[in-house]
């Protein structure tokens, strides 16, 4: 479970965060929608760890623990993944190279034996067959060259193969046409658990007809303005994001 | 991958600063003078037993040198050597009767190689898990004191010995050849190098034959205030080839050491050479105290046509360096290659690149250096490539890329390029770039440590040329990669 309190943060004097709190429940999905600049990716990148925030108030938890004070390493060796919004490139590094160097850190972390190449190579060809990456793909420098979609179909890829407890989508859909979409949505159905959630981050209700919400928390000037069901999704798409702005002012 | 995660664990495994070759050997040496003049370089010629028109080779080499001053074009600063303070040669004392056979060679000093990782007994080579065998000459100071498989190579023709024993067994290849690519006259070390080298290892390669193993030459410099001016000879007759490796490790000291070095290399018709060097001199400490001066002349003459000559550079160590493998492209449709990875850490300065000389017709070359500058280090990329004007068809590609780590380094790239052949076609691109944020966060985002992200993305900027190291030498240079550049992250 995953629990954010009272949480403040700014960057360079500018306050991002102002005293959010959520809570998603093992094997829930959540979906956060809001606004541009309302602090949703920083919302992601602070439960990831990334430095250059400045944490001035609140707690993450994560099953109880405060992941706050371990730095981005650690904490994805504790189950948190996040499918980044523009992933990076490694020019040179292929990415089945990548996925191996990923997958063995964490098992190390973990006190787990690393996995035999054959073996590593078999999960690695049956999860990306699952998604449409093809064997080119995994020779390539990751990220180099891929289109968008490929790119978001390999953050999914990643986050098959390391099983965290807690995944955050930070805006997948931005970029995917029709096909691409349902193909990364699928691929993040197959991998809901009883043990795992999902914090799904986005703009637009239309991810979220391909990945169905338990909960929709509405985001506005760094705090969560609302909560709902499903049905509050379909609310915004239609009246947009003006009366929600306005109602946490 | 492995590698990289061994890499970080022998990152882990060591102290900071602590080069792992910086021990040193207590042995009793027996070494000139301090100094020089004439009577130095008599001395050492003595010590060699050399025939006359090498001793007065040497002296007309430091004759001229006496009228020559030292180089200060290069991107790099340290203070003025003083060259009356140093000494020019130094040999292990149980070497003075030679030994005849490795059971006679010092055991302490087996147990420097050992140390090393450098296998020097046959035996122990043929028994070992190495896979492939590569044969040694090992040059301690100024003497070499092993070189294995000599008899297994003897068989294909191959000579491969120190070239101190070549002018007596071959005076008349080394006559011929000694010098005639990089003359006397060359530059400041080059010349002081002719008139004080002391050992090195010479290799001749017969017609048609390619060589059945690779060869190699280990240096160690191991004596305080003693310079190391070794000369290597490879000459590669017609249709013939050879696989050349090079290593370098020096005691920790404080005071700077100094190498000056001279490597000369020929390909007559369709031969070729590949030389590979893995350079780990100490680099002098975190604030830059000691550490070896690394001036190097390296040049190959591509003289038949159609021959090759490649060169492969993992500089990783040394507090400067001076070093400009070249090419000179004779033979009509030569080809001459420069593979290079320069990494800079703490206070090392790196002054670095190479000469593609087009003088034949169709002559092509190809240029592709990595430079890598962390820590408070300098690296410059120096590079020349001409075309004569009967150089018709020549063409060039050249690529270098710089990578930069933290704030306080720097990196420069200084192409020279000049044509006086229109048809002569040279290309250059370059780039340089940093190991974003960005690109840490998401690898550290996936469970790897900041310094296996740093490790994995560096040898993925360097892996075009890491591709061009013989199998063994690749594993070695990326486990260096990474040791090199430890303490630069955070």
């Amino acid at each position: 479970m995953l629990e954010v309190k009272n949480l403040h943060v700014s960057v360079g004097g500018r306050k991002i965060l102002d005293g959010l709190n959520l809570t998603v429940k093992d094997g829930e999905v959540a979906a956060i929608m809001g606004p541009n600049g309302t602090g949703k990716s920083t919302l992601s990148y602070v439960i990831a760890g990334r430095e250059d925030y400045e944490v001035e108030e609140g707690e993450v938890l994560l099953d109880g623990v405060n992941i706050l004070e371990m730095d981005a390493t650690e904490r994805a060796n504790a189950g948190v993944f996040l499918a980044f919004q523009y992933p990076l490139e490694i020019p040179g590094v292929a990415t089945m190279t990548f996925l191996k160097a990923a997958l063995n850190a964490q098992a190390r972390a973990r006190g787990q034996g690393e996995l035999q190449t054959p073996d590593f190579m078999k999960k690695v060809r049956e999860a990306a067959g699952k998604l449409g990456v093809g064997q080119d793909m995994l020779k390539r420098p990751l990220n180099v060259g891929f289109s968008g979609g490929e790119k978001k179909r390999m953050e999914i890829l990643q986050m098959a193969l390391l099983q965290p407890k807690i995944g955050i989508l930070d805006e997948t859909d931005s970029g995917l046409d029709i096909d691409a979409l349902r193909i990364v949505a699928d691929g993040v159905n197959a991998l809901r658990a009883k043990d795992r959630s999902f914090l799904v981050i986005t703009h637009y209700q239309r991810l979220l007809d391909y990945i169905k919400p338990d909960t929709v928390h509405v985001m506005a000037k760094g705090k969560i303005a609302r909560t709902g069901g499903p049905e509050l999704a379909l609310e915004l798409e239609k009246s947009g994001y003006a009366a929600f702005t306005g109602e946490a002012a | 991958m492995a590698a990289v995660k061994e890499t970080v664990d022998r990152v882990k495994a060591i102290d900071v600063d602590a080069y792992k070759y910086g021990f040193v050997t207590d042995i009793e040496s027996e070494k000139a003078p301090k100094g020089l003049n004439e009577d130095i370089v008599r001395f050492i010629s003595a010590k060699k037993n050399e025939p006359e028109w090498l001793t007065e080779w040497r002296l007309d080499a430091f004759r001229r040198w006496l009228t020559m001053e030292e180089p200060t074009w290069a991107r790099v600063d340290y203070p003025r050597i003083d060259y009356q303070d140093l000494y020019y040669y130094s040999a292990p004392k149980s070497m003075d009767d030679g030994p005849k056979s490795l059971d006679e060679v010092d055991p302490e000093l087996l147990r420097t190689y050992e140390k090393l990782g450098i296998p020097l007994r046959e035996q122990e080579i043929l028994a070992g898990v190495q896979t492939s065998k590569v044969a040694v000459d090992a040059v301690f100071d100024s003497v070499s004191v092993a070189t294995t498989f000599r008899a297994e190579l003897a068989k294909a023709g191959v000579i491969f010995c120190p070239i101190s024993e070549a002018v007596h067994s071959h005076p008349e290849l080394v006559k011929k050849y000694l010098g005639s690519v990089v003359p006397v006259t060359d530059n400041y070390f080059a010349t002081l190098n002719s008139a004080v080298f002391s050992d090195g290892s010479f290799v001749y390669i017969p017609p048609g034959v390619r060589c059945p193993m690779e060869l190699s030459t280990y240096f160690r410099i191991n004596e305080r205030n003693t310079g190391q001016f070794e000369r290597t000879l490879i000459i590669a007759d017609a249709g013939s080839y050879v696989s050349y490796l090079e290593g370098c490790t020096a005691p920790q000291r404080d005071e700077n050491q100094l190498h000056a070095a001279v490597v000369e290399l020929v390909t007559h018709e369709d031969a070729e050479i590949k030389y590979s060097t893995v350079q780990n001199w100490y680099p002098g400490d975190a604030e830059g105290k000691g550490g070896i001066y690394n001036f190097v002349t390296k040049r190959g003459d591509c003289r038949g046509d159609r021959s090759k000559i490649s060169w492969t550079q993992v500089e990783t160590g040394s507090a400067i360096t001076w070093k400009y493998p070249s090419c000179i492209l004779r033979g009509e449709a030569s080809r001459g290659e420069f593979y290079s990875i320069a990494i800079s850490n703490g206070r090392q300065q790196v002054d670095s690149g190479t000469k593609m000389i087009h003088l034949g017709k169709n002559t092509t070359s190809r240029i592709i250096s990595k430079g890598i500058s962390a820590g408070k280090s300098n690296n410059t990329y120096r590079g020349q490539v001409s075309a004569h004007r009967k150089a018709t068809g020549a063409r060039n590609f050249t690529n270098c890329d710089s990578l930069l780590i933290g704030h306080d380094c720097g990196a420069h790239t200084v192409p020279y390029i000049e044509s006086k052949n229109a048809s002569a076609v040279f290309e250059h691109e370059a780039t340089t770039s940093k190991i974003s944020e960005d690109q840490l966060f998401y690898c550290t985002q996936r469970g790897l440590s900041e310094e296996e992200a740093t490790a994995l993305i560096v040898n993925g900027f360097v892996r075009d040329v890491l591709q061009q190291l013989p199998m063994e030498f690749a594993v070695e240079a990326q486990k260096l990669i990474a040791i090199s550049l430890e303490g630069s992250v955070g």
